[in-house]
């Protein structure tokens, strides 16, 4: 395996968390890994974005310029990096902002609409864990546990009242993957 | 009738001879540090640091482990000293171009942190190593070889009145000016440098005392005429008292 | 022992603490501020003491203080910060105080940018400072080597008596990788020449930490004593990485996070068929001369990728002497060289040489 990753949207939406994630979940598994966040005027005007390699050699370049996989979550973000998909790489987008079609034919554009998806499960806060599970399933490099695993790992037992939650909204984005 | 008062050299004070200027008076505050630490302190219980300037060589004087500090950075140096030696005594020994130019902003924020260590800052209101130029501290009309038409608020500044600041700051734990111009003053700059020991000996933070000394050779003045214009000249400027005391 | 991931400047710090560096001072300024910031609540927790100094002028000073009592120290800034630094740190050299130097490195000259860079290596290796004096200089590539080097530092900074630095960079300081934390025990060092208080037959001279030596003959015999450790510092201490080089008929020369990137370039410049190897010096200062002279005896171009206009490539040329040809690709600004750049200056390269 060598997956490389782009997650981006604007702060707050978890973006940065997804890529940890990601990152978390490789590690676990015993893949090398790297996870590299755009710091400050790349993140001017609220923006976010982090590259993810999880590969079965030693990480290269921890800043991914060709994409096996983009995550956008908003706008801005499918326009800056639909391009740094490689072709037949897959670009999955948050239908529930973004309107636009993704222009290129030569690759794989999946929308989930994980706004509407997070509300329907009562907190708008899981929708990068929507997002999450749909990558998981799309790149069928993660199962539902080994997230989990991840958020478990990351956040510590403190937060283990918000597993349910966030192992629903894992769920949920991965059945729409795949349907 | 008593026996004799027999003075010798303070145990904190090595054989080294003195290489200050005659009429100098940075040889009384280095007797002075000297003869406090010794009534006080073992030597293994101090740390020095000296200053870049005329007391440049102090850590070949002071008979106690020494620092020589960048010029101004002393009371950085000494911070560093006292967190990672916090049962030393620690004391910085620095004039007004190393303290109150170039290093204004260290003795500020050691002062501001009240930082456990004393400061024995000498005044002289010139830069005597390196030949006489005009200091923070130059009284307005002073002639420097910097100033050489005397110092005026227009063209070079205005002296700049160190203790009178530290003491606006909450920090310290003392602050005073004392001078060495006769006996009187030698006797009460003992005292005020004893109670700064005493105060980070105790615990108290930051203390510094602002001695007023003389530079004869550089003020092209004789050893007593430079006595004079510490009374006459300085201490006008720049009066003697505890500024602040906690 | 686990594997976790952590941000390179945390896990450059913790590295620390575990070489038992109990004293940190510095300033803020991005993109390095994770390590004062984990400093301050870490060194709480182990008794040791974090100062954030008023400018990094008085941090690397309280260093100095600190480092002279014979204290594990350290201080680590970015670029401009470490300008600052430099008057520090050749007073550290020249009374021969051990501390480590974390420079997390951003584009310049002047405020330049917060982004990653390589541009202060000609400070770093050259000193930086005023003075006759050498500083070894560590480059780590990836987070895990960032906890290695950073305890390593502490042990050849001891052992020498030097500052030594690591020579990091925004992607190093800000990216997080799984990190094992090596189980590591201190050496065994002699401080007697450290400031702790002394008193008449105590059993050692009186410490006087100075770089101060007022007669000529003096300092000279001063710095040819730090040039002997210096040569002996290049003797034992220099490291670097050779990828690929066996059959290689080409060799990219690159450090740090660069070397990283030059490596998935050459990888893929081997799938295109080009014989072409990756030499990546571990410590920049000393410079891996030897292995750079052996392998220009034996490729046809050699090519130094840097984030920056060229500095190391000055020392490639010079190790090289002259055997084969030294091109050069760079990035500089804070720009950030990329995988397709690099594997194209490789084909540019063979397509000359």
């Amino acid at each position: 395996m060598n997956l490389q990753m782009i997650f981006a949207g604007f702060g707050g939406q978890g973006v940065l968390l997804m890529g940890q994630l990601i990152a978390y979940a490789g590690m676990l598994s015993g893949k090398e890994v790297s996870w590299m966040p755009a710091y400050g005027p790349e993140m001017r005007g609220g923006s976010a974005n982090c590259s993810v390699v999880v590969s079965d050699e030693p990480v290269g370049s921890p800043k991914v310029e060709d994409a096996d996989v983009v995550v956008a979550m908003n706008k801005p973000s499918m326009a800056a990096f639909e391009k740094s998909v490689v072709p037949g790489g897959l670009l999955i987008y948050n239908s529930s902002l973004i309107d636009d079609k993704p222009k290129r034919a030569d690759i794989r554009a999946v929308p989930v609409p994980v706004s509407e998806i997070s509300s329907e499960l009562g907190s708008p806060k899981v929708a990068n864990m929507v997002m999450l599970g749909a990558v998981a399933k799309l790149t069928g490099a993660f199962s539902a546990e080994e997230l989990v695993d991840a958020l478990r790992h990351k956040l510590g037992s403190a937060k283990e009242g918000m597993m349910q939650m966030n192992r629903e909204a894992i769920d949920r984005g991965m059945a729409v993957a795949e349907g | 009738m008593a026996a004799p008062a027999i003075y010798g050299r303070p145990k904190f004070l090595t054989d080294a001879p003195f290489h200050y200027c005659p009429g100098c008076t940075h040889g009384i505050v280095h007797r002075l540090i000297a003869e406090v630490l010794g009534e006080k302190f073992e030597q293994d219980e101090v740390i020095g640091v000296a200053p870049v300037g005329c007391a440049v060589f102090a850590y070949n004087y002071f008979n106690c482990d020494m620092f020589e500090a960048a010029h101004g950075r002393a009371p950085a140096v000494a911070t560093g000293i006292k967190r990672a030696q916090p049962d030393k005594i620690v004391f910085t020994y620095q004039g007004d171009g190393d303290l109150a130019s170039i290093g204004m902003a260290e003795t500020v924020h050691a002062a501001a942190r009240g930082e456990n260590i004393t400061i024995i800052f000498i005044n002289n209101g010139i830069y005597g190593m390196t030949g006489g130029q005009m200091a923070p501290t130059t009284l307005i009309g002073e002639k420097t070889s910097t100033s050489p038409f005397g110092r005026t608020a227009a063209a070079n500044g205005n002296p700049i009145h160190v203790s009178e600041m530290l003491a606006t700051l909450n920090g310290p734990s003392l602050i005073a000016r004392v001078s060495v111009h006769d006996v009187k003053n030698v006797l009460n700059a003992k005292k005020l440098i004893a109670k700064a020991f005493q105060n980070q000996a105790d615990g108290k933070g930051f203390s510094l005392i602002e001695v007023l000394s003389t530079c004869p050779t550089n003020w092209g003045k004789s050893p007593l005429e430079a006595l004079q214009f510490v009374s006459e000249r300085m201490i006008p400027e720049y009066p003697l008292g505890t500024l602040k005391e906690v | 022992m686990n594997r976790q991931m952590m941000k390179g400047n945390e896990a450059i710090a913790e590295a620390a603490v575990q070489a038992g560096c109990r004293f940190f001072f510095g300033y803020p300024i991005t993109p390095q501020n994770e390590i004062p910031e984990y400093m301050s609540r870490r060194l709480v927790e182990v008794g040791g003491q974090f100062v954030q100094a008023e400018s990094e002028v008085a941090a690397i000073n309280m260093v100095y203080g600190a480092a002279g009592t014979g204290a594990r120290s350290m201080t680590s800034s970015s670029s401009p910060g470490i300008s600052l630094k430099q008057e520090g740190i050749s007073y550290i050299a020249g009374a021969e105080l051990p501390c480590v130097i974390v420079n997390i490195v951003r584009g310049g000259p002047g405020l330049g940018s917060i982004q990653p860079a390589q541009s202060d290596y000609y400070q770093a290796t050259r000193g930086g400072g005023h003075g006759d004096y050498r500083m070894p200089v560590y480059a780590p590539a990836s987070v895990q080597e960032a906890v290695e080097l950073t305890q390593r530092a502490f042990d050849v900074a001891d052992k020498y008596r030097t500052p030594v630095m690591i020579l990091g960079d925004g992607i190093i300081g800000q990216m997080m990788e799984p990190v094992t934390m090596p189980e590591y025990t201190a050496p065994a060092f002699d401080r007697s020449w450290a400031a702790t208080g002394w008193k008449e037959g105590c059993g050692r001279e009186r410490a006087v930490i100075n770089s101060l030596y007022i007669q000529p003959d003096v300092l000279e015999k001063h710095v040819n004593k730090l040039a002997r450790k210096y040569a002996a510092i290049s003797e034992n201490e220099t490291m670097v990485e050779e990828l690929y080089m066996d059959d290689a008929e080409y060799a990219v020369v690159a450090y740090g996070t660069t070397a990283r990137i030059a490596l998935t370039a050459v990888r893929r410049a081997r799938e295109d068929g080009v014989k072409v190897g990756l030499i990546r010096p571990v410590t920049v200062w000393p410079f891996p001369e030897k292995a750079i002279e052996d392998a220009a005896g034996r490729v046809k171009g050699m090519l130094a990728v840097e984030m920056s206009l060229g500095q190391m490539i000055d020392d490639v040329r010079l190790a090289a002497r002259d055997r084969c040809p030294v091109r050069f690709y760079g990035r500089t600004g804070g720009i950030v060289p990329g995988v397709r750049e690099i594997h194209a200056a490789i084909h540019a390269m063979k397509e000359e040489l």
